[in-house]
């Protein structure tokens, strides 16, 4: 079978032999749940509780703030104790609802659907909308915005995005191990609310038990099931879209400009769930792993679950650790404390001791164009951020900073170990608030 | 939590290969036709060795000071252009003029320009081109090989002199006998004084006079090839510049075969192997792109090939090597790759289809 790719790329550490063969285990939610009301990209959703209101588990405790945003649900029964800033994952506080879970585990009444075939794609949309479901593999767009393209952008093709390129993470795998079912029917119902006939779903080569899942599961069906390079970033949503269909994306465009719509596989079974169970999006599959964790695997926890928590759970000594991060290694994001809440987005909480953290002192660059040969976007890495350091924004614009997505290739690979997504990241944005104050 | 963490910008993973792994196994590269040097012309050889480094990694901590900045010694660069200027200059050469090559190299050609990394020119080959010009008669003072060699071989190590004639150099008469590198026989006599040369063995091992460098090809290629399967190198740059003074010497031989030389004996001859694989390919002096790549590798090729055989020296490499570090910027100006989204999507389609 052959293995498609694309241009670029590296092939970091892997990692991911600690919890591949782990199987997904529920972590009961602790006595104090903390749910931030924004857990997606768009407006943040508007608190709809108030201190002292009994909730139920699956009751919408935040309603959207526009078209580009979801509920939020309370994955927890028990009373609201605060609505107020805590910590989230970027390292500031964020407004959430905090409930104390009375362990009654008393849910609302989920709304089943027999038979989603017979139902109207808008019907199908306002369901996955109402579920709150968002991008799970952590970039966290809200999936009915993704599922409502213009009349204009006609989409002939769903590609399922099963690469998990990110070292260490295993959640998705895991996913498409033991929900093959519940993946592909959630694939055939974006397939019918976009009205698009193909549907693919991508792997890496590495995970061959999925490949062969995935297959099975796919049986009858006219869904194909591609073998991918195992190459980081292959599921980034450009990239794979290169990879499996031969077709770019135009710079600054979308998916859909091309006639494509990429979700995870995670976010396809939360579809098929939302769809046929009528459960929100309350719980997800986190890979807890890294050189500090004792007991790691892939778990299924609540939303607003601590890190700390979870951590607790699998061992980790905290007064060891180095490092703590949420996500992957490669675009995950480092904290300073474990007290930020799992979110709808954390697909990873990876944990290193402090003997292998490696704290970089950059060295000038040499122009070996070893950034320029692993960024998947063909950029320049090296003088994005060279124009960046000199405060030059209109040149880092001009050397295209705004097409970057920040996989972290350029930085993996550069030998004067310098912090070049960091500097691209700062030139984007004062590039994007330049553009702005122009209007 | 009394604890800290560390928090960084992502990603949080690195290859491990680094500045300084990259220099030490560039260096690493170059041992064997460096030791190789030193068995061919024994102790002369290696106090030119021994003095370009050691100067060169004084000057690097001397610029470190004197500017102000942290000691980049660790990097291994100074020490690497030392090897490789030693590598492109004759053996027994006095060790001022060692240093004198060193401090431009290192000083002028480097630090003035704001350390590694901001150089135009490749340093060594600076400090070379600038010990060519300013001291030529030493610069060109080539020693027979001897002493050792010719007890491992088992037969005398073989040198030209002015007439073309293979010279035996005996034991006896250590630094004694100099005599006209094969590429200054030809500049001077023409093709027909080196016809006689068996040049594909004898060249290819080494057992010819010249600078340090120049002696062993296949020594020079295999540290090429052992930087390529490491990735430290790509092939574009080596493979172009080989390729295009190839071409030159094929073309004007089969033209004139009284005149030039043929393409193997300017191939393995002079400093094609040690420019091609080891200063062409300088990161920092050369094209980031892989069309520049091969652009500025065919460049030195033909600059290499005009200078032998239509200027006034008789070995043109770093003269090329330099004149192409010049041109890099433009180079890179119009080389670079446009980037992703940009593509001809309606020809992509076809060739997907196809």
């Amino acid at each position: 079978m052959t293995v498609l790719t694309f241009k670029g790329g590296i092939h970091p550490k892997y990692n991911k032999d600690n919890t591949a063969s782990k199987p997904i285990t529920s972590l009961a939610a602790p006595k104090e749940i903390v749910i931030p009301l924004s857990q997606h990209i768009g407006a943040p959703a508007r608190a709809c509780v108030e201190k002292g209101d009994a909730v139920k588990r699956g009751q919408v405790i935040g309603e959207p703030g526009g078209f580009v945003s979801v509920p939020i649900h309370s994955s927890v029964s028990g009373e609201v104790k605060a609505v107020e800033p805590r910590l989230g994952a970027m390292g500031v506080a964020v407004p959430c609802v905090v409930i104390e879970n009375d362990e009654q585990n008393e849910a609302v009444e989920f709304e089943r659907l027999a038979d989603w075939k017979k139902v109207s794609p808008d019907t199908l949309k306002d369901k996955i909308n109402a579920a709150g479901i968002v991008g799970m593999g952590g970039a966290t767009f809200p999936t009915h915005v993704k599922l409502s393209p213009p009349n204009n952008k006609p989409i002939d093709t769903v590609i399922l995005n099963g690469a998990e390129c990110e070292p260490y993470l295993t959640a998705d795998h895991r996913v498409m191990l033991e929900h093959a079912e519940h993946v592909v029917e959630g694939l055939q119902i974006i397939q019918k609310i976009l009205n698009a006939k193909t549907g693919i779903i991508g792997i890496e080569e590495n995970k061959p038990d999925a490949v062969s899942a995935m297959e099975k599961a796919c049986e009858g069906t006219d869904i194909k099931v591609v073998r991918l390079e195992i190459k980081y970033p292959q599921g980034g949503e450009k990239q794979l879209i290169d990879a499996v269909l031969k077709k770019e994306v135009p710079s600054g465009g979308l998916p859909m400009d091309v006639g494509v719509v990429v979700q995870n596989v995670g976010t396809a079974k939360a579809v098929r769930d939302a769809v046929v169970d009528g459960i929100p999006l309350i719980e997800r599959v986190v890979t807890v792993t890294g050189s500090a964790v004792a007991k790691p695997g892939n778990f299924m926890v609540s939303i607003g679950t601590p890190v700390s928590v979870v951590l607790e759970h699998c061992e980790v000594d905290l007064e060891k650790a180095g490092k703590l991060i949420l996500g992957g290694p490669m675009m995950g994001f480092a904290q300073y404390s474990a007290e930020p809440p799992v979110a709808k987005g954390t697909s990873g909480i990876l944990v290193f001791e402090e003997k292998d953290v490696e704290v970089t002192h950059p060295l000038p660059c040499i122009r070996c164009g070893r950034c320029l040969d692993a960024c998947p976007m063909r950029l320049v890495p090296a003088d994005i951020a060279a124009y960046s350091d000199k405060r030059m924004y209109d040149k880092a614009d001009a050397n295209d900073a705004l097409d970057c997505m920040e996989c972290g290739s350029c930085a993996h690979q550069c030998p004067s170990q310098i912090p070049l997504v960091q500097k691209i990241r700062l030139a984007k944005s004062e590039i994007l608030a330049a553009k702005r104050k122009k209007g | 939590m009394t604890k800290q963490l560390i928090v960084s910008s992502s990603p949080h993973a690195h290859s491990g290969k680094t500045t300084a792994s990259i220099m030490w196994t560039v260096l690493a590269a170059l041992v064997p036709a460096a030791a190789y040097s030193v068995y061919l012309f024994g102790l002369p050889a290696l106090t030119v060795l021994l003095a370009t480094t050691v100067f060169c990694v004084i000057f690097e901590g001397l610029s470190n000071f004197m500017m102000g900045k942290p000691v980049t010694l660790k990097d291994g660069s100074a020490a690497l252009t030392g090897i490789i200027l030693a590598l492109t200059l004759p053996p027994g050469l006095p060790l001022w003029i060692c240093g004198v090559g060193a401090f431009v190299s290192i000083v002028v050609a480097k630090s003035v320009f704001g350390g590694l990394g901001q150089n135009p020119f490749n340093p060594a080959m600076t400090g070379r081109v600038f010990l060519l010009i300013a001291f030529p008669a030493p610069l060109t003072k080539w020693l027979v090989p001897t002493g050792t060699g010719e007890m491992l071989f088992n037969k005398p190590v073989s040198a030209f002199d002015a007439a073309g004639n293979l010279v035996s150099a005996g034991a006896a008469n250590v630094d004694a006998i100099t005599a006209a590198t094969p590429l200054g026989l030809l500049s001077e006599e023409g093709a027909k004084a080196v016809m006689g040369m068996d040049t594909s063995t004898e060249f290819l091992i080494g057992q010819i006079n010249g600078s340090l460098g120049e002696t062993s090809g296949i020594l020079l290629l295999a540290g090429g090839i052992f930087l390529l399967t490491r990735k430290i190198i790509s092939w574009h740059i080596p493979v172009s510049f080989m390729a295009a003074v190839a071409a030159i010497a094929a073309i004007t031989h089969a033209v004139n075969p009284e005149h030039y030389a043929g393409a193997l004996f300017h191939l393995l001859t002079g400093g094609v192997f040690l420019g091609a694989w080891f200063m062409a390919t300088d990161y920092v002096t050369s094209p980031m792109f892989t069309r520049g790549k091969l652009i500025f590798g065919a460049g030195c090729g033909v600059l290499t090939m005009v200078i032998r055989l239509w200027a006034g020296y008789p070995e043109g490499v770093s003269f090329a090597v330099l004149l192409m570090n010049a041109c890099v910027p433009i180079i890179n100006m119009y080389t670079k790759p446009k980037k992703f989204g940009l593509q001809d999507l309606a020809a992509k389609k076809e060739a997907a289809n196809a």
